[in-house]
């Protein structure tokens, strides 16, 4: 019984991390069709923005306030990786729009550069990043069954992001551009619309989001110049399986992909398990060719 | 208008025919001057590339020994995954090489290390090392960290007859003559620690590895073991490289209630784990576990607070009470940084050099045949106790130690070996192995 | 442009693939035995290139999957080579990994012609089964490519994991002989090479044919047009999956040569990395040409090797920025250099001519027409 009510949570908590990873590439890649494989170094760049912080903090201000360098850690690794993504629209991304295959190849370019560079800087080895004393341990539900508060503040976290991109997404005049540029380019062109600025800040926003994922990460795994690797694939799996082009599918895809995992794996192997729901994941797009959430469209050929 | 695809077509055969004389010829970024010896036949074409200074070699010199400097290879994953581990160990070497140097030198000549990037993947290691052993010409490689890329460099330094010094424990059953095997084999490392662990924390062990050869191989010789001295493994668990959710691993090991938790993961995996374990609140007070591939360098990554409490078992930590290994721990700060640690891999990889300049020197030539020979016995003074060349098996005695994690990231020694392990690759030695290496 | 000016051409064409296939040939003459191995090694790479480029250049699908085909056909030869290295004995991996006889399925490979056809088979049906189902769902675009990356996790983790069958993360490695022959030798690395490149050049021919054919041209038809060619009449997912199996195929055999000449397969070899690597080497050379992808990748193989020579710490970066370069300035890769005189020709006489309407989906549509539709692949629905 408390193993199961345990499992429960770890799926959802393993979702939930699946979704952090996935937003950022639910923006660049879901709405703007940009093949990001560079997604993986922009969390990269997030986790290193962390650990710089931590770093900052640690040798600037009294030990007292260290344990909230986390809080101030997660707008830097934001805007760290929204700056790099500005950059990397502006000079790069921004001439390869209808040629997604083309972006493929450049940011998969762009990743491995920014690995190496990462190498240079911080070191090959991985760096630690403490996690503040307020996260540690967890919270007893009932014998057996503890909570841990890092993960609870991730699910907390995806959700507070969410919300965020939703509100600014659906709700405000520079998310309605956004919408309209993505929806029909020529059309919002016409209508005023700065579609070069809208298209540099939408790209920014989601390499900002990737960074938050990878300042959250810092508190379960590892912080190294190659941890973008680890996390490509389950993101291209998440929006993929969602539907490309709407934010509640990825939700609903990080849900399938990472219920089914804990499942997987606690019936059979870690390796089974992931097997099973690739497997999983090749049956269902037979299924819905276009993933769980499929965006409506009269034409033929999108 | 199909006409101009022609000439294009047959402008790119053109480029095609220069692409293939310039991939072959050209040895890039000035390099390998290629010397323009063109064996017919392909066949021992014997190519002066010299990295250095460009003078060529003597025809048919096996050996990179040549006029006042001899040249060896470094061979280690600069880029990849497995860049986290492998290059501190190369910078170890360059140490022992630099230090070597400061002295004189071997033979009175100078070692020019060449390094390569094994990028870690399998195919570049067999590449890289024949291109040290057959263009280079190096005396003899440091390099490899998996036991995937040794195997896969194996095969090229039987056929070319070079050199390998291998500096990372690793799960036995092999000696190859062109290989010396620097780290810890089973009964230097895991064997003991395994009996350790029963006489002093419990029966029940949970065995959790990476799933690739040396957890699945180490936890084979560790269930025949527990078989025969009394332990009982109540749960076995492997999770693919690289994998980073460890909530599911945690709650099996909940339900299955070990007393020992016997770690064999690999890298990030580790990170990943021992943060989560701590999260579900379980600390090294709770459960013991025991790691063979966390040193100093993956605690920095990990985090000591951690860490603090859990075991390792190595044949060297920084703190290990030498003066040589004063010696190193400081040159290697000096040169790489106050911030930089040693750790077991390090320091096997720093006496390789060592061991293979003694050899040399009682050779009195570097070459492959006449060094294997001379290296029967040597012994040094090494930063982890004295070590010497067991000439069976080309792997060295080895201290055996077990460690804990204090909160500075170093560690405390438990228990050591009184002296040095004969090591034993095959287990011979003990009755309940018997069937588990047979040829 | 008239037959007077043509046959030049076809002179001049005749001459440059003599060129190429006699460079090819040549290469033991004067390379050393190092560098030729290496460009054995790049030549097996080459033929995944060609199969890919037929399927992604072609018809339009792109597979980020093909490392497992390659895997494929090159396991099924390191399972023949370890098991005559083993000389009847249990190979060694196996007995480590507890194993005490022989698993059925490797029984067959003792046969060497069992395991080249399995190289070659086992990927096309691994293509058709995948393929078949895959295209007949209308499966296109992104969610195929995701598809065959999921593809590429279940068979490294699977291929991985089972260490008994299959040598988990080493592999396959320690061969000594094939039909008798050792592999050590100087002289049977020549002869390797000669088959590689020969096995190239056929691969080559082969492409070129289909493409020429009326087979190629619904593929380029479905390429440019899914909808369009399905309504004319014909089965896309017919002409998709046969390529798809025919591209398989050629990694499968790619494989083969590759373990001859590296010595080794293990599952990083297969892995997202190399599967994607071999992508780039198509886009590099230039898609939808079949010289293309060749140069692609002998010329990428060969940078990554000499860089990572001459810059050991530094040649990731390079390669990077180098792809980034790339992309940029050169659109169409390495034939788009080529072709550079002919397409601003073509510019200019289309502005000559006034005719400004084109916009751009005129100006890829009458290019790809033209020129093999390198340009026409920008409109695929990827």
């Amino acid at each position: 019984m408390e193993v199961m009510l345990l499992q429960l949570f770890n799926g959802i908590s393993l979702s939930s991390i699946l979704l952090l990873i996935a937003l950022g590439l639910a923006i660049t890649f879901g709405l703007m069709n940009v093949i990001n494989m560079a997604h993986g170094e922009m969390i990269m760049i997030g986790a290193y923005a962390a650990f710089v912080t931590q770093n900052l903090f640690l040798a600037a201000l009294p030990e007292a306030v260290f344990d909230w360098y986390f809080v101030l850690a997660i707008p830097v690794s934001f805007l760290v990786s929204f700056l790099f993504g500005l950059i990397l629209e502006t000079s790069l991304i921004r001439f390869l729009y209808g040629r997604p295959l083309d972006s493929l190849l450049a940011t998969w370019g762009v990743g491995l550069a920014l690995q190496q560079a990462a190498r240079s800087i911080f070191g090959a080895p991985n760096v630690a990043v403490t996690s503040p004393g307020w996260l540690n341990g967890g919270w007893t539900v009932m014998e057996g069954v503890v909570l841990p508060y890092k993960r609870l503040f991730i699910i907390a976290l995806v959700a507070f992001v969410l919300l965020l991109m939703y509100g600014y997404i659906y709700r405000t005049p520079a998310g309605r551009r956004m919408r309209a540029v993505m929806q029909n380019r020529d059309m919002a062109a016409c209508l005023g619309i700065s579609t070069r600025r809208v298209d540099a800040v939408t790209f920014a926003i989601g390499s900002g989001i990737a960074g938050v994922a990878g300042c959250a990460l810092t508190l379960i795994g590892p912080i190294g110049p190659s941890i973008g690797t680890y996390y490509i694939v389950d993101a291209f799996m998440v929006v993929v399986l969602g539907g490309v082009g709407k934010l509640i599918g990825s939700v609903l895809g990080a849900l399938g992909i990472g219920m089914a995992n804990t499942l997987f794996e606690f019936w059979t192997t870690a390796s089974l398990g992931k097997v099973l729901v690739f497997l999983a994941v090749i049956l269902f797009l037979q299924w819905k060719p276009r993933g769980i959430i499929a965006v409506r469209t009269r034409s033929l050929d999108t | 208008m199909g006409k101009r695809r022609k000439i294009w077509l047959s402008a790119m055969m053109l480029l095609l025919a220069g692409a293939l004389a310039l991939t072959g010829c050209g040895g890039g970024g000035g390099n390998t001057g290629s010397g323009g010896s063109s064996g017919s036949g392909g066949s021992s074409g014997a190519n002066a590339g010299g990295s250095a200074g460009g003078e060529s070699s003597g025809e048919g010199a096996a050996s990179g020994d040549e006029g006042d400097e001899i040249k060896v290879g470094i061979l280690h994953s600069l880029s990849g995954t497995m860049a986290i581990s492998e290059v501190s160990v190369k910078d170890a070497e360059l140490l022992a090489i630099e230090e070597i140097n400061a002295k004189g030198g071997v033979l009175g000549k100078k070692l020019v290390p060449i390094v390569e990037d094994g990028a870690s993947d399998w195919p570049t290691f067999a590449e890289k090392a024949r291109k040290l052993l057959s263009e280079d010409k190096v005396a003899a490689v440091f390099g490899g960290w998996t036991s995937a890329s040794r195997k896969a460099m194996l095969p090229v330094f039987e056929e070319l007859n070079g050199l390998l010094w291998y500096p990372v424990q690793y799960e036995g059953l092999e000696a190859s003559p062109n290989i010396f095997y620097t780290g810890a084999t089973t009964n230097q490392q895991i064997v003991p620690s395994v009996t350790w662990l029963l006489e002093n924390r419990g029966k029940k062990f949970f065995l959790l590895g990476s799933d690739y050869v040396f957890p699945r191989t180490a936890n084979k010789i560790i269930k025949a073991q527990l078989a025969a001295e009394g332990g009982e493994v109540v749960g076995e668990e492997y999770t693919p490289l690289g994998h980073t959710d460890f909530s599911t691993i945690i709650s099996k090991i909940r339900q299955a209630d070990p007393d020992v938790v016997y770690n064999t993961l690999n890298g990030d995996s580790n990170v990943a784990f021992f943060k989560q374990l701590k999260d579900a609140g379980i600390t090294a007070q709770d459960l013991t576990t025991l790691s063979v591939s966390i040193a100093e360098e993956e605690i920095r990554g990990i985090g000591a607070d951690v860490l603090a409490g859990h075991l390792a078992a190595w044949n060297y930590f920084q703190t290990t009470d030498t003066p040589e290994n004063r010696a190193f721990v400081e040159a290697y700060k000096a040169k790489y940084g106050r911030d930089r640690v040693t750790a077991d891999p390090i320091e096997a990889g720093y006496i390789a050099v060592y061991l293979w300049a003694a050899a040399v020197e009682k050779a009195g030539t570097t070459d492959v045949d006449a060094v294997r020979e001379a290296a029967k016995g040597i012994g040094f003074d090494a930063p982890e106790g004295k070590v010497t060349i067991d000439g069976d098996n080309q792997h060295i005695y080895k201290t055996v130690r077990i460690g804990e994690v204090q909160p500075d990231g170093m560690f405390k020694e438990l228990w050591a070996t009184d002296g040095p392990v004969k090591p034993d690759p095959y287990l011979t030695g003990y009755e309940w192995a018997a069937g588990l290496a047979e040829e | 442009m008239s037959v007077f000016s043509l046959a030049p051409r076809r002179v001049w064409l005749l001459a440059g693939y003599a060129a190429a296939a006699s460079a090819l040939l040549g290469a033991p003459l004067y390379l050393n035995d190092f560098r030729l191995n290496l460009l054995a090694k790049f030549l097996a790479l080459a033929i995944v290139a060609l199969g890919l480029d037929l399927l992604w250049g072609y018809t339009g699908v792109l597979s980020l999957g093909h490392g497992v085909f390659f895997g494929l056909g090159a396991y099924a030869m390191a399972m023949h080579l370890k098991l005559v290295a083993s000389g009847g004995k249990l190979p060694d991996f196996m007995s480590w990994s507890g194993l005490t006889k022989l698993p059925w399925f490797w029984k067959p490979f003792g046969s060497p012609a069992f395991a080249m056809l399995a190289g070659l088979l086992l990927p096309m049906l691994l293509a058709l089964l995948l393929g078949w189902f895959t295209f007949q769902s209308r499966i296109k675009g992104v969610y195929f490519t995701i598809l065959t990356q999921a593809l590429v996790i279940i068979t490294t983790t699977l291929f991985v994991g089972q260490q008994a069958y299959t040598g988990g993360t080493n592999g396959i490695t320690g061969y000594t002989t094939l039909f008798g022959l050792r592999l050590s030798d100087p002289r049977v690395k020549v002869w390797l090479y000669l088959v590689t490149a020969v096995a190239l050049l056929a691969a080559f021919a082969l492409c070129r044919y289909l493409a020429g054919s009326r087979f190629g041209r619904v593929l380029r038809a479905i390429r440019d047009g899914e909808n369009r060619a399905r309504f004319i009449g014909y089965d896309p997912s017919r002409y998709q999956v046969t390529a798809f199996c025919i591209s398989a195929g050629l990694a499968g055999l790619a494989g083969m040569l590759f373990v001859l000449h590296v010595g080794i397969i293990s599952p990083s070899m297969m892995g997202i990395v190399p599967s994607i690597e071999m992508v780039l080497w198509v886009a590099i050379g230039g898609r939808g040409t079949l010289v293309g992808a060749v140069l692609g990748a002998i010329l990428m193989n060969g940078a990554k090797s000499l860089l990572s020579e001459s810059y050991p710490e530094l040649w990731t970066l390079l390669i990077g920025l180098l792809f980034v370069a790339v992309v940029i300035f050169m659109p169409r890769g390495l034939a788009g250099l080529v072709d550079l005189p002919a397409a601003l020709r073509r510019r200019r006489e289309r502005t000559d001519a006034g005719g400004g309407s084109g916009g751009v989906g005129g100006f890829g549509n009458a290019a790809g027409a033209e020129a093999g539709g390198a340009e026409g692949v920008r409109h695929s629905p990827v």
